[in-house]
């Protein structure tokens, strides 16, 4: 196996990138995506529960069945699978941002108005900086999601390591089959892990020393 | 240099919730003096948050008017007038991401200060309430005391110096000890600064420590007596604010008189080097033993004098002092302790005299006497 990835380096390499790439894309698209539904609707029980039940049901349908759907509008190829990515990511985002702008004491964004800051500046200043952990935390459960969600995209022919997995399936019984479909579930878990790193070092860097746990 | 309060004057103003039938704040009318502070207290629920929060429109009154310094609050940009009055509340309500110095520098921030002028500004704020800067400018509350955190809310309130300062049970959540420093503390900086203050208690023995005039509100905001702490305290204007105002109405005033406002008493002294045969009591029961620098340590009995060959080791310790600005209450407290007299101490920890038990009970009888 070892000799067959050395001698695809390249393709492979660059399958695991389009794929780590699709990914983060998607999950900074959902991430802006929900971040926005979240806020919209926080203040509003009704709101909140609707936003996060609408979440869920898409969660629940399986990837081939929502993907059967999107290849009519879309197409095959990119767009089907960040639509779909975008979709599946959704939920963890929106429940977390949510969550986090909710459990904001009050008193404290009562003081930021009281003291003038605008609307505007006690959200972004006040409210979003104090449930970032709990979107960040939204973001990396999106992104773990979406690694595994992501090869099954290759169905639609969307980009990444998927793609491996599905020939090696296709081709079951052949000389290189096997390895085949191993190094496309072997690079998705180890890519994974490493990008569940890079999450621990942006925590690291972006939240508040004065409400890191 | 410090900008010094104006006036507020609310008029005929009131504040019906969506959805209530009985108004929260009913034709509530008042001036607060400029410079002084006036304490609202009265019972849970009797609408003073509500009062106080229409003053810098956190809450939009539903009718009437008021104007801050002249101007009619109404008209003025309600983030703009926020930033013009300061805001102090319970818990302090710090940002739990921000450091001491991004606190209190926020305000001025957003007035568009530049940074040196902030960062100065910062400092200055925190030698204010007695924080050092080097130890906590970069510390965020959740490393901070309670009474710590609510020294930051003042600064933060204070940091743009606005003229106005509104403060919502402020030290409410800390305990009473420290509560009594951050009040001493608010005097303190009252007697430099002279802002108009308009701060919220149910605590009444607050209300008569801070207040130049206190406020005793009823239900629907409706005041019941607005007048001086002594006034309410000797001549409660009905049935409803005597029993605010409770029990040991007299013990009260106490808190409002300065051990510096009454005559000392002169106890006889001599240093702890002095050779006990030749002091002469001149009739009293006890010497007063000080150290070198004047500072009193022990009280002898004249039995104990009698026997004793050097005054270094006899008699029993002086338990507590006062000193000039501590209020009659606490001179009383001392005495209770001490059994008998309270001494008294100047800025220095020098002995000046003392007061006793005759001294207090002719300071409240003139009080009613006058009232
Ligand atoms: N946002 C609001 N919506 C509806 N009713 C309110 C609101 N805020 C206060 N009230 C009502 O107005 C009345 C006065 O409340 P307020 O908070 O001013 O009382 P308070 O005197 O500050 O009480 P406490 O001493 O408990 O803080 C209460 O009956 C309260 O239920
Ligand atoms: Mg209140």
């Amino acid at each position: 196996m070892l000799e067959y990835v050395t001698d695809r380096w390249d393709r492979l390499s660059l399958q695991a990138f389009l794929h780590v790439s699709a990914v983060v894309q998607c999950t900074v698209l959902a991430a802006v995506l929900g971040v926005a539904i979240g806020v919209a609707v926080y203040r509003s029980p009704v709101g909140s529960a609707l936003a996060t039940a609408l979440a869920s049901t898409i969660l629940t349908i399986p990837s081939f069945a929502l993907l059967a759907l999107l290849i009519p509008v879309f197409g095959l190829g990119a767009d089907t699978t960040v639509v779909a990515l975008v979709l599946y990511a959704l939920l963890p985002i929106v429940r977390n941002t949510i969550v986090g702008l909710a459990g904001v004491d009050p008193a404290v964004s009562d003081a930021a108005r009281g003291i003038g800051m605008s609307r505007v500046g006690v959200l972004t200043r006040v409210e979003l900086r104090l449930a970032w952990p709990a979107i960040l935390a939204g973001m990396r459960v999106a992104t773990q999601m979406l690694m595994g969600i992501a090869v099954i995209a290759a169905y639609a022919k969307g980009p990444g390591l998927g793609s491996e997995v599905f020939s090696g399936l296709a081709n079951a019984g052949s000389a290189n089959a096997m390895n085949q479909a191993l190094t496309g579930t072997i690079g998705v878990v180890v890519l994974a892990l490493l990008l569940d790193g890079v999450y621990v070092l942006v925590n690291r860097l972006t939240v508040s020393r004065g409400v890191r746990g | 240099m410090a900008e010094e309060g104006i006036e507020i004057r609310l008029d005929h103003v009131t504040k019906r919730f969506p959805g209530q039938k009985a108004p929260a704040v009913d034709d509530f009318s008042m001036v607060v003096p400029a410079g002084e502070i006036v304490v609202f207290v009265g019972p849970s629920g009797c609408g003073k948050t509500t009062t106080m929060r229409m003053i810098n429109r956190l809450i939009e009154p539903t009718s009437g008017t008021i104007t801050i310094g002249g101007e009619d609050a109404l008209r003025i940009d309600p983030d703009e007038l926020r930033r013009r009055v300061g805001y102090a509340i319970q818990q302090a309500g710090l940002f739990p991401h921000f450091t001491v110095a991004q606190s209190i520098g926020i305000v001025p921030g957003l007035l568009g200060w530049d940074k040196k002028r902030i960062a100065d500004r910062v400092e200055e704020m925190m030698d204010l309430v007695g924080l050092d800067p080097a130890e906590f400018a970069g510390r965020y509350p959740r490393q901070l005391s309670g009474g710590q955190q609510q020294r930051v809310g003042v600064a933060r309130a204070l940091a743009a110096d606005p003229p106005v300062l509104l403060m919502d049970e402020p030290f409410g959540a800390v305990d009473p000890i420290t509560r009594g420093h951050l009040q001493d503390e608010l005097l303190r900086l009252q007697s430099e600064l002279h802002k108009t203050i308009v701060f919220v208690t149910h605590d009444f023995d607050e209300a008569v420590k801070l207040g130049d005039k206190i406020a005793v509100l009823g239900d629907r905001s409706t005041i019941l007596q607005y007048d001086t702490p002594d006034a309410i305290l000797t001549n409660p204007a009905d049935d409803t604010v005597a029993g605010f105002v409770g029990a040991g109405a007299s013990l009260k005033a106490l808190t409002l008189t300065r051990v510096r406002d009454v005559e000392l008493g002169q106890a006889v002294t001599a240093r702890a080097d002095a050779d006990p045969s030749t002091v002469d009591l001149r009739g009293e029961k006890f010497l007063l033993v000080l150290d070198r620098r004047d500072r009193p340590v022990r009280w002898v009995h004249q039995n104990e004098l009698r026997r004793a060959s050097s005054l270094a080791s006899v008699g029993s310790p002086v338990q507590d002092s006062v000193s000039l600005q501590s209020t009659l209450r606490d001179a009383l407290e001392a005495m209770l302790t001490e059994g008998g007299r309270a001494v008294v101490t100047g800025s220095r920890g020098e002995y000046v005299g003392t007061v006793d038990l005759a001294t207090v009970t002719e300071f409240v009888q003139q009080l009613r006497a006058t009232a």
